[in-house]
């Protein structure tokens, strides 16, 4: 009797590992980088930490997709390479020998992305499913471009200064203005005198030059 | 050497010096200095501009190195210090802006004027482009993230948009979102509104600096001029305390005799001091008629050249710096994605291939497994190349230092502070050149006279910003580059050559230096007799003519970005379109040529009998000729009364 059950147990999961294999159809390949995600904190990969991706492979499978109840048994892995890298495929809960189609794993995976990353401390970086991309976060987009709000405030000081220093000239003119209108009377007399003496087409505003 | 071309009428048309000191002593309304620091820093500003920091590092790395101050200060001294003079001397001399100088001196020469008019106009225009550019990155760096840091997101968003996933997030920042950048010259594409608004920031900043003349610019001087110095400074200390700043330095400095043997280095030297100084644009003559009669304008000329000549070197350093931080973490990057692709590729564990085991473990994996290592398309991180690659121009600006500085923790602040600094390095310049154009404009007539200066600078900055919309079209950039090589490089070293022998032989070295024992107190000495008579115009000479050889032989081409192109994301060459002659010449041409052109007219249309050339002079040259009526009238007696001179003239 016990040998049945030995020859069984060694035939299922010689079973298994005939399903996966690395470059099987229905397998994706996996790639962590502990060490340059963690650095001094980085753990040691061992037999637990698969246990515990097969497990959160798992609850992807059960949460995402068709809603059966698969367990850690329905993950197979092989192929374990110490980069760390390894193959896996998802067998159904109902019968052991047939695979879950690829693009239903590959569903599970990618809603789950953020919740598997976060298990191992990982990112999309360096927790790597090849041939499933991470759907990247869209750019950060301010409702209202900041550039704008900048442009507002230079073209508001601009604007600014440009009123108040033409409004401080003409008030400057009038100012000049009733001054002048107050010294006129005693200064033509003086003009006229000194264009006599001196020749007033030297001064600086005049464009007319003589030969 | 006594060799001066007759020029009658030359008293007539100048203050003597007992006028000049009378003047001295009423108060004018020619517009005057607050004080000396306020001209100093002026022309200090004027001259150090954005080439400063983005032009003559690159110059001085292409040119070997260290060895490169060797031209460069030489030709500083002896061509660039004497024209300075020259122009200081004229300007404070004749207190007259650019156009009444080279009046006074020969009103046949009143086309050097007009030409420095013109090439400002031409010069000022695309300058503030870039100005608008500059306020653009400025205006986006108050965010975090900056946003020259992140690609868009393809359609399905699992990836970038192809063009940003095959250059980089700088590039296409620059070329895409903020350029909108067609694939040719000829394809305008239609207006950028961003570009607009920002043409519009930049003219209106000019205006508000500008609205009083130098009332209001010589107060804004105190920040555009001094500024960046202080920001230099900041980004000094924090260049030299990234990783691999003195990488740049060094490979900045390392000294290349051999390149001094190298006619193109020398060239290149030369052009840069031409162009360093500012000189022919007509904006020092301008400001130095705005001294008092005995300003000191020698110290002023070698003061000038000694702070140009070290703010080069500084700014050099700094760019340096930044550029060898720049391509020490691309190198690194470079050997990290490396050594990922070996280690995913042969599954070893991933503290077996490190940077300093990476050379011995490639060439190991190398000789073990050949084939699959050449399959893995591995790239040569080579730090030389990353040193010297897009650090010139606006690709310095924009890219280069933009990357770079994404890379500094604390991102948005340097960028705030970068720009700032290039904003105020350019508004300074524009200074200068805003006034090489009001003041000709003036003095032309061509704008009524009661109008008030305010006026005036409102007119000249609407005009030129509409003008400017050429630039903001998608195919601006390349605009910009050819106003850059054509209108800012020939007619500057002629209008310059025709100021050296306009000063030197028509108004008379003789005179030139008993102006400037009145006015400094001791006559110039022989170093400024000689250089002014025939080193200076020489070096001028042989430059302008090795460049025209050189510019008619070449093939004219210019780079593009093309998406479609094979070497993209490098920029591609290609040909200009042929009609790009007719601007070409437009650009360099017109403003060389108002020259002789304008001595010509004049010598056609006013020399002729007075009935039937009237009617001629109203017609063709009313606008610029507005003293003819008197000019006749006195001529015709100056023609008595002179019976004994020659009555011809050459110009």
């Amino acid at each position: 009797m016990l040998w049945k059950v030995l020859l069984l147990l060694g035939l299922s999961s010689a079973w298994a590992q005939k399903l996966c294999s690395p470059g099987a159809s229905d397998g994706y390949k996996v790639r962590l980088s502990i060490n340059s995600a963690l650095g001094d904190q980085a753990y040691v990969w061992n037999e637990n930490e698969m246990f515990l991706f097969r497990a959160t492979l798992a609850f992807a499978m059960r949460t995402y997709s068709d809603g059966q109840e698969y367990d850690v048994a329905n993950v197979v892995v092989c192929d374990e390479t110490p980069r760390v890298s390894f193959w896996f495929v998802v067998t159904s809960p109902l019968d052991a020998s047939l695979l879950v189609d690829k693009r239903r794993v590959e569903e599970a995976v990618r809603k789950s992305r953020s919740r598997i990353n976060s298990a191992f401390l990982l990112t999309d970086d360096t927790l790597e499913f090849i041939g499933i991309p991470p759907t990247l976060e869209a750019p950060v987009a301010p409702d209202t471009p900041p550039w704008l709000i900048a442009f507002g405030v230079v073209m508001g000081g601009v604007g600014a200064g440009i009123v108040v220093l033409l409004v401080s000239s003409v008030v400057q003119k009038i100012r000049k203005k009733r001054d002048g209108e107050e010294e006129t009377g005693g200064k033509t007399e003086n003009e006229a005198a000194s264009d006599a003496i001196y020749n007033m087409s030297f001064s600086d505003d005049e464009p007319v030059t003589q030969m | 050497m006594k060799l001066v071309f007759p020029n009658p009428g030359l008293d007539n048309r100048i203050l003597s010096h007992e006028d000049l000191d009378r003047m001295e002593k009423e108060e004018g309304d020619r517009p005057k200095w607050d004080n000396k620091t306020q001209y100093m820093l002026t022309c200090v500003g004027f001259c150090i501009g954005i080439g400063n920091v983005w032009r003559f590092p690159y110059l001085c790395q292409t040119h070997g190195g260290g060895a490169f101050l060797i031209p460069y200060l030489i030709l500083l001294v002896l061509e660039g210090m004497p024209l300075l003079l020259l122009e200081f001397a004229i300007g404070q001399r004749l207190r007259k802006g650019s156009v009444g100088v080279w009046r006074a001196i020969n009103p046949y020469l009143t086309g050097v004027g007009i030409a420095s008019m013109l090439v400002s106009l031409l010069v000022g225009l695309y300058y503030n482009t870039l100005i608008a550019w500059i306020l653009w990155y400025l205006f986006n760096s108050f965010q975090d993230p900056l946003p020259w840091t992140q690609c868009p997101l393809n359609d399905n968003g699992t990836g970038f948009v192809p063009e940003c996933q095959r250059s980089s997030t700088v590039d296409y920042y620059f070329y895409r979102v903020t350029l909108n950048s067609s694939t040719s010259i000829a394809d305008s594409g239609g207006i950028h509104w961003p570009i607009v608004l920002c043409l519009l920031a930049a003219w209106t900043v000019m205006c508000v600096c500008y609205i009083r003349g130098i009332g209001t610019s010589g107060k804004a001087v105190y920040v555009t001029a001094i500024l960046p110095y202080i920001v230099l400074a900041i980004f000094l200390i924090r260049g030299l305390t990234l990783k691999g700043s003195l990488s740049g330095i060094k490979f900045l400095f390392t000294p290349d005799v051999n390149e001094l043997i190298n006619p193109k280095t020398w060239l290149d030297a030369g052009a840069q001091v031409f162009y360093a100084f500012s000189l022919a644009w007509g904006g020092l003559i301008s400001f130095s008629s705005y001294n008092p009669v005995h300003n000191n304008c020698v110290q002023d000329a070698v003061i000038l050249t000694a702070i140009t000549g070290f703010t080069s070197i500084y700014a050099a350093t700094v760019t340096y710096t930044i550029i060898g931080f720049r391509a020490t973490e691309k190198y690194d990057t470079c050997i990290s994605d490396n050594i990922l692709t070996l280690l995913n590729a042969f599954d070893l564990p991933e503290d077996n291939i490190t940077t300093s085991n990476y050379e011995t473990a490639l060439n190991h994996l190398n000789s073990s497994y050949p084939d699959t290592v050449l399959g893995l398309d591995i790239k040569t991180c080579d730090m030389q190349t990353l040193l010297s690659e897009g650090v010139e121009g606006t690709g310095l600006a924009f890219i280069v230092f933009t990357e770079a500085i994404t890379k500094m923790p604390g991102s948005p602040f340097w960028s705030v502070l970068f720009f700032v600094m290039l904003l105020c390095l350019g508004i300074s310049t524009l200074f200068g050149n805003i006034e090489g154009v009001v003041v000709p404009l003036k003095d032309l007539n061509l704008l009524p006279k009661k109008w008030p200066q305010e006026a005036v600078t409102g007119v000249t900055c609407a005009v030129a910003f509409i003008i400017c919309l050429l630039f903001a079209q998608h195919s601006g950039l390349y605009w910009v580059t050819l106003f850059d090589n054509f209108a800012g490089s020939v007619p500057l070293l002629t209008i310059g050559l025709f100021e050296m022998i306009a000063v030197v032989y028509i108004y008379g070295i003789d005179r030139f230096n008993e102006d400037l024992e009145y006015m400094v107190g001791h006559k110039p000495g022989i170093f400024w007799q000689v250089t002014w008579r025939f080193i200076s115009p020489l070096i001028v000479l042989v430059i302008l003519v090795f460049y025209m050889v050189t510019q008619t032989q070449e093939e004219l081409t210019y780079l593009v970005w093309d998406p479609n192109s094979e070497q993209f994301p490098s920029l591609a060459l290609v040909p200009y379109p042929s009609w790009i002659n007719a601007v070409v010449f437009l650009l360099a041409g017109v403003p060389s040529l108002a020259v002789p052109v304008y001595a010509l007219c004049r010598l056609v249309f006013v020399r002729n009998p007075l009935s039937s050339s009237m009617q001629q002079m109203e017609s063709c040259c009313a606008s610029s000729f507005p003293e003819q009526p008197h000019e006749k009238m006195v001529h015709i007696h100056s023609g008595e009364e002179a019976a004994g001179e020659k009555k011809t003239l050459l110009f």
